[in-house]
Formats: structure tokens, C-alpha cells, sequence
């Protein structure tokens, strides 16, 4: 363990793709992960968060920096680290032709473990995926999130102590979802540390202790979701939608309302500490939105307000 | 060789138990449909012309060795071609094996070692039925099996790095086809006209093909299928390395 008594601790922690054209996926980064936190990196696609999830995997060298992981050099002791963490990639890596059961057999294998050891925490594993009666199918034959629950039960198969995930949930239905959420804070309260990447709000706000965002490959900024949208944004939104001609003619009127304006493509967003009060001086000034709605801010928000973008463009 | 290779001999080990039967009945009734349209059709017609190129022996006793070392460069071929693609690319095999402790130069080793004893194998098989024939000696064995790894070490390093099939399939239509075609499988190398002759020597299948039949300077002939397996074997702990941990 090192001195910050953090179980992952990066430094100035670069990636450059030699090009041509040189890519810099990520640009010198800083942060300590602790033991037993669900840590998150938000971001929209681009930003560096799988390039930085492959280098803390050890699947990727870093480029500059320093990578410090369970109180090894990243680039140094790959095997050691690797036998002590949970993976699941982007893009399920499960071998579609063999069944469920021989998925976790052969993972377990590549970690050394004794065919009987397996077995034996392969049925506890599909318990906890909810996947026992599928234990003879063939991947194949699963759904996408079946198919997910599948890849995290295997990757839990080494019993590790960091479960790195990389996007889970992307592409997955709202019910599979939250799912695999409530199986994820299972883990966390059984004492595994989580990292994980998403561009989901709900999903950062639900399962992450703490975030950096990320943009550019940079970390624009971090801290608790509470933290976050504490310091970067007014506590409440008014949201405002006009037919799009009288768009950037309404913007104009707007100026003033609240403390801040954002003009995105569709909507006018005004962050104020008082949605209700905004939205009579909108109407004082004679703006006539088509819908207009007031609620809490958000990651979304806090996002915007570093970037100027939204997440998912 | 590092321990954690057997890790994925065993993966590729655990897929062939589930279709081994599919292939075996591919691996002999394969050799025995070409040693009976050759040795028997093709040969009586060229036996009745006692051509001098085979010495006195019958062409049956000359394409057995020759089908087994270019059936032995196919299969360095199609084990080193398609599987290593597959597995390299997103969601394939390698890329699960990759974050567990295996390191990409234990992934190719142990996928290479399973290749080698497929290649054994299935050797062993086109030999059997050979061997009813009198068209083969049990001793071709070794040579069949280097042959086999000389094209699939090379290929495989070349495979992993590849980004779309369509160059393997170049790869069999420019160099494994004319191989087979012109490396002594059919006919004597000696046939050829004299330039030709000469480049002769530069096909690893000729000397696969030799060794198989046991003529010539066999310590060369191993030396060379030694040397493409080793120089394949670098240049792959590089590829896959290089694919696997970008």
C-alpha cells in the first residue's frame, strides 16, 4: 500500500497513441481510488474513460505518469495485479459457442484456479447473477443483459478486491438495468471496490461514491455527486422550450432570469436557486414557452456548466 | 515457456472435445478420397510411362509423403489463419484471456502449442491410412508436424495483427495455393525447368515435402522449418503484444 493509502493512485497518468495523426487519449491525470468506494469517470464517448479503465486493467501501458495499483507499478507487476481484479469490458469478451457454466470455468482457468474451486464458487456466482437456470445454455442464446450479468458474475470469479466496469450498462433496457444496478450495490456493500465508467447521470448519481469528470482527457473536476452539483450549479432548473423559429429570439429575452443562461439546440435552461420565481419573471417579460419545467439540477448540469456540452450528443 | 500458456492450450482444448468427431472423419476420409484419385487413378496412368523422375518407385509411394506435408501446411494454415483473427478481434477469446494474469506471449504460445497437437494429430491420422496403402513411412511423422508449425507460427503473427479477413484469404490464394502446386507434391521439383528448380528451395513446403519423404540433405531441411518457427514465433510475442495490449 502506498502512502495515500489508496488502492489505485494515479500521477500525471498519460496515454498517447502514436499516430499518425498522434492522439493524446488522455492528458495527464490525477486521482486516488480508496478502498471499498464505488468511484466513477463521467464523460461523454472520447473523453479517455475506457482508455483509462484498459491502463488501471493493465491491459494498456501507460504512455507517462505514474499508475499505482494495490500497491504495485502497473507497468511492472502486471500478473500480480491482474490476478486481484475484476474486469468487464465494453464489449462482452464471452465465448458465445460454450455454455454459461464452461464461460466461468475457462475464466477461472487463465487465473490458475483448481477446476473443483471453480465449481464450487461458479454456483454461487449464477446465483448471484440470477442466471442458475441458465447454467447449461449456450451464450448465444442469452439476452444482452443476461449476457452482462454473465460477464461481471465471471469477472468475479477470482474473488477480487477492485471490480473494474466499463460502461455496464450501456445498450441495456431500463429494467435490465436497474438490475444489474442493485447487484453492483450488493457488491459495494459486501466490500468490493468498484471503478467505473458511464455517461449515464442516473447511473453515476445511483451506484458512485465519488466522480471525476472527465473531458478531452482531462478531469475537469471531482468530487461527490452532492459535492458536485453543490459547487458547479444553482440548486434548482427552469427549463424552457419555444417553437424553434422564435428560438434565439426568446434567448434574448431571457437574458437576466436567474443567475445563468443555457442556450442548447431545443431548450433554454436557467439556473437559479428558485425555479418557481423564474419562471413568474419569464412570464413578466412576456415569454410564452411551449412547455416549461422546473426541477432540481443535476450531474447533467454540472457537465454542461464545465463543458458547454451536454453528455450524450 | 511460461506456465500460464497451458491455460489457453486448455481453452482450445476444451472447444476440439466438443466437435472432435466432426474432424476426425474429416481427417481420414480427406486423405483416403486423394490417395485413391492419385495413387490409384493419376498413378496407374503415370506408372505405365516408368518415368525416370521417380526413381522406380510408384507414384503412389511418391504423393503419399508429399499429400501429407501439404496436408500439414493447410492445417498450419487454417489453425493459424481464422482462430487467431477471431480471437484478436473485439469480444473474441484473446481478448478475455488478456485480463486475467496471461500476458499476450502466453496466449500465443498456448494457442501454438495446441495448433502443434491438432497437427499431430491429425497427421497421425492421414498417416494411418497412408500407411494401409504402402504409401507412407511411420517416420514422416516429425516432418509433417514441422511442416505444420512453420506456416502456422508465422501466420498466426501475421493473423493477429491483421484488421480484415479478406487478406488471409489473399494470403491462401497468392502463397498457399502455388505452394502446394509447385513445391514436389504432384510431380518431382526436378521436373521444373531449370530457373524454377532453383527457387524451388525457397518454399518451406518443398522441404517439408522432402523431409516427409525422407530424401535429401534432411538436416537442412529441419534447419529451415526450424528457422521460419523461430523467426515466426518473435515477430508474434511482438503482434500479439502489440494487438492485444494497445
Amino acid at each position: 500500500m502506498n502512502h495515500t493509502g489508496a488502492l489505485v493512485s494515479a500521477r500525471g497518468l498519460t496515454k498517447i497513441y502514436e499516430g499518425p495523426p498522434e492522439h493524446v487519449a488522455v492528458g495527464g491525470i490525477d486521482f486516488d481510488v480508496r478502498r471499498g468506494e464505488a468511484f466513477g469517470f463521467l464523460g461523454p464517448n472520447g473523453a479517455g474513460k475506457s482508455t483509462t479503465m484498459r491502463m488501471i486493467g493493465c491491459v494498456s501501458p501507460r504512455s507517462g505518469g505514474e499508475l499505482t495499483i494495490l500497491g504495485h507499478d502497473a507497468a511492472r507487476d502486471r500478473r500480480t495485479i491482474k490476478a486481484r481484479l475484476g474486469s468487464v469490458p465494453q464489449d462482452d469478451t464471452l465465448d458465445t459457442e460454450l455454455t454459461v457454466e464452461e464461460n466461468i470455468l475457462i475464466y477461472g482457468r487463465y487465473f490458475g484456479l483448481r477446476r473443483d474451486v471453480i465449481r464450487e464458487r461458479t454456483d454461487r456466482l449464477l446465483e448471484f447473477a440470477r442466471l442458475t437456470d441458465k447454467r447449461a445454455s449456450r451464450v448465444q442464446d442469452l439476452s444482452g443483459g443476461m449476457r452482462r450479468r454473465l460477464t461481471i458474475a465471471r469477472s468475479l470469479v477470482n474473488e477480487p478486491d477492485l471490480l473494474l466496469l466499463d460502461e455496464p450498462t450501456t445498450g441495456l433496457d431500463p429494467q435490465a438495468r436497474h438490475l444489474l444496478w442493485e447487484r453492483l450495490f450488493r457488491l459495494k456493500q459486501d466490500g468490493v471496490t468498484l471503478i467505473l465508467t458511464t455517461h449515464y447521470m442516473d447511473e453515476a448519481e445511483q451506484l458512485c461514491d465519488r466522480l471525476a469528470v472527465m473531458d478531452g482527457g482531462r478531469i475537469v473536476a471531482h468530487g461527490s455527486p452532492r459535492e458536485l452539483i453543490e459547487r458547479y450549479v444553482t440548486r434548482e432548473v427552469l427549463e424552457l422550450r419555444f417553437p424553434l423559429d422564435r428560438h434565439e429570439q426568446a434567448a434574448e429575452k431571457a437574458r437576466g432570469i436567474g443567475e445563468r443562461i443555457e442556450v442548447l439546440p431545443d431548450r433554454l435552461l436557467c439556473y437559479t436557486s428558485d425555479g418557481e420565481a423564474a419562471l413568474e419573471e419569464a412570464g413578466r417579460r412576456g415569454l410564452d414557452p411551449l412547455t416549461a419545467l422546473v426541477r432540481r439540477s443535476g450531474l447533467e448540469d454540472v457537465f454542461l456548466t464545465l463543458t458547454g456540452r451536454t453528455l450524450i450528443e | 515457456m511460461s506456465v500460464p500458456a497451458v491455460h489457453e492450450f486448455g481453452y482450445w482444448w476444451h472447444r476440439y472435445r466438443r466437435t472432435w468427431r466432426g474432424t476426425a472423419v474429416i481427417s481420414i476420409a480427406n486423405p483416403l478420397l486423394f490417395v485413391t484419385a492419385l495413387g490409384f487413378g493419376l498413378g496407374r496412368l503415370v506408372d505405365e510411362r516408368n518415368s525416370a523422375y521417380l526413381h522406380g518407385g510408384s507414384y503412389l509411394a511418391f504423393i503419399g509423403p508429399g499429400l501429407l506435408a501439404a496436408s500439414a501446411m493447410q492445417m498450419g494454415f487454417i489453425h493459424g489463419s481464422g482462430p487467431v483473427f477471431q480471437s484478436a478481434r473485439v469480444g473474441g477469446n484473446y481478448r478475455a484471456a488478456v485480463t486475467t494474469p496471461m500476458e499476450p506471449s502466453d496466449i500465443f504460445t498456448g494457442h501454438l502449442l495446441f495448433t502443434a497437437f491438432r497437427a499431430t494429430l491429425d497427421s497421425a491420422a492421414i498417416l494411418l491410412v497412408l500407411l494401409v496403402f504402402g504409401a507412407a513411412s511411420p517416420a514422416a511423422l516429425p516432418g509433417a508436424v514441422l511442416t505444420a508449425l512453420a506456416f502456422a507460427t508465422p501466420i498466426s503473427a501475421y493473423a493477429v495483427s491483421t484488421d480484415r479477413p479478406a487478406k488471409l484469404s489473399a494470403l491462401f490464394r497468392f502463397v498457399i495455393m502455388p505452394l502446394y502446386m509447385f513445391s514436389g507434391t504432384f510431380f518431382p521439383a526436378e521436373q521444373l525447368p531449370g530457373p524454377l528448380r532453383a527457387l524451388v528451395w525457397l518454399s518451406p513446403l518443398w522441404h517439408g515435402t522432402e523431409l516427409c519423404r525422407g530424401s535429401g540433405p534432411i538436416v537442412i531441411h529441419v534447419l529451415v522449418l526450424l528457422a521460419l518457427i523461430v523467426a515466426g514465433y518473435l515477430a508474434g510475442r511482438r503482434s500479439y503484444t502489440r494487438r492485444l495490449t494497445a
